[in-house]
């Protein structure tokens, strides 16, 4: 398959990233889109070889953090802001859509590297060339973006029980 | 991270859940515009291809209502600023500039005050104590909100606090807020007002600045949200 092609088949993930890291619809795919453009017009940057999926989530990456500058200045604004300690919960059931909430409330340097190592399975040094950053830079921001998606969570237990999933 | 069995184990867990939530995206067809090889030249933004399925008439109706509404079921749009915001604002403009009646009932009698208030609104309120955050409390006032609840004209409080060097800033609370499974802070910008809200349970929060920056603003939001939330 040509490098175009390998591209064409890779969308679907572009956009399920996109989705879990802009969160609305459009919003997401706009995002999609742009990354798309830049790639094709840097594919010649592209080392044959190495792993095209990684070079296009390095381009959204890009693109993302462009995008967000370029909106910082808009309101309403929902990005960094500070977690709230939610009210326990009558259940420790983790409803999907809270899921959702609280990944939207994290920091976007976290919630990056969270959505690549949990949703896209990216291994520690994979996650950090995407996101151009060292390894352990990596390792810090997942490890803060966990622990405030565990406190959002009240649902989840400090100490212990997994996550129940119900649809 | 994910040092321990436990850690491990609960990382996998959000891996599932992650995967729950997000891999039906890859079974969603790809829209025409990210298939278009060279979209730099077709360069459709989405309110576009909206406006271009509506354009194309009631035949177009069901498809054109598919592409505006299609999200995952559960999750809800990017939330407007909600009126009470508004509205908050508007009475931190019209109030905060007063020097001789900022407020109805003053701080000497905020006993008072928030008993009035409390049983105004129908649910118990609190002024947060501030002063650890350099402001303290100057009085409040009862307001109408717009809506009404179930015909009855419903209310709101506004407290006045304010700083040494005087500037001041109104925490403005209603009650009945609807979607109040919307926990988070948010922050919006009404004219040269600055507001922090929330929804917590049924009441609604906003507090609000022209004065100072949004990053003190947001220290004084947080103070208040432990003090309501202990």
């Amino acid at each position: 398959m040509s490098d175009a092609e390998d591209i064409v088949v890779l969308i679907p993930r572009l956009r399920r990233y996109a989705r879990a890291l802009a969160g609305e619809h459009n919003a997401a795919d706009d995002l999609v889109q742009d990354t798309l453009e830049r790639a094709w017009s840097k594919l010649h940057l592209y080392r044959r070889g190495t792993d095209l999926r990684a070079w296009l989530f390095t381009v959204m990456h890009n693109v993302y953090v462009n995008q967000r500058r370029a909106a910082r200045n808009n309101v309403p604004l929902d990005e960094d802001m500070p977690e709230l300690a939610q009210p326990a919960r009558e259940t420790d059931t983790l409803v999907l859509r809270d899921l959702d909430a609280a990944i939207r409330r994290l920091a976007p340097e976290q919630r990056e590297v969270l959505l690549l190592v949990a949703l896209e399975d990216m291994s520690y040094g994979e996650a950090a060339e995407a996101l151009g950053v060292p390894i352990g830079t990596v390792m810090s921001r997942l490890s803060r973006g966990w622990e405030k998606l565990r406190a959002m969570l009240s649902g989840l237990p400090a100490g212990g029980k997994q996550l129940k999933i119900v649809k | 991270m994910a040092s321990t069995p436990q850690e491990d184990a609960e990382l996998k867990a959000l891996s599932q859940a992650l995967h729950q939530l997000y891999d039906p995206v890859l079974d969603e067809p790809v829209p025409e515009r990210l298939r278009a090889r060279n979209v730099k030249h077709a360069r459709w933004r989405s309110v576009a291809v909206a406006a271009g399925w509506v354009a194309l008439g009631l035949g177009a109706g069901v498809l054109a209502g598919w592409q505006l509404h299609d999200r995952r079921p559960g999750v809800p749009p990017q939330a407007e600023v909600p009126g009470f915001v508004k509205r908050a604002a508007v009475a931190h403009a019209v109030y905060s500039p007063e020097v001789r009646h900022p407020v109805e009932v003053g701080a000497d009698q905020e006993q008072h005050l928030v008993a009035w208030l409390s049983k105004r609104l129908g649910a118990p309120l609190r002024a947060p104590k501030l002063e650890d955050v350099g402001y303290s409390l100057v009085g409040g006032r009862l307001l109408p909100d717009e809506s009404s609840v179930a015909g009855a004209p419903a209310s709101v409080a506004q407290f006045m606090y304010q700083c040494k060097q005087g500037t001041r800033i109104t925490l403005y609370v209603r009650t009945n807020a609807v979607g109040n499974r919307e926990t988070a802070f948010r922050f919006a910008a009404e004219g040269n007002v600055k507001v922090f809200y929330w929804i917590d349970r049924k009441l609604g929060y906003a507090l609000s600045s022209a004065d100072i920056g949004k990053d003190v603003l947001m220290n004084v939001a947080n103070a208040v949200y432990q003090q309501l939330n202990p």
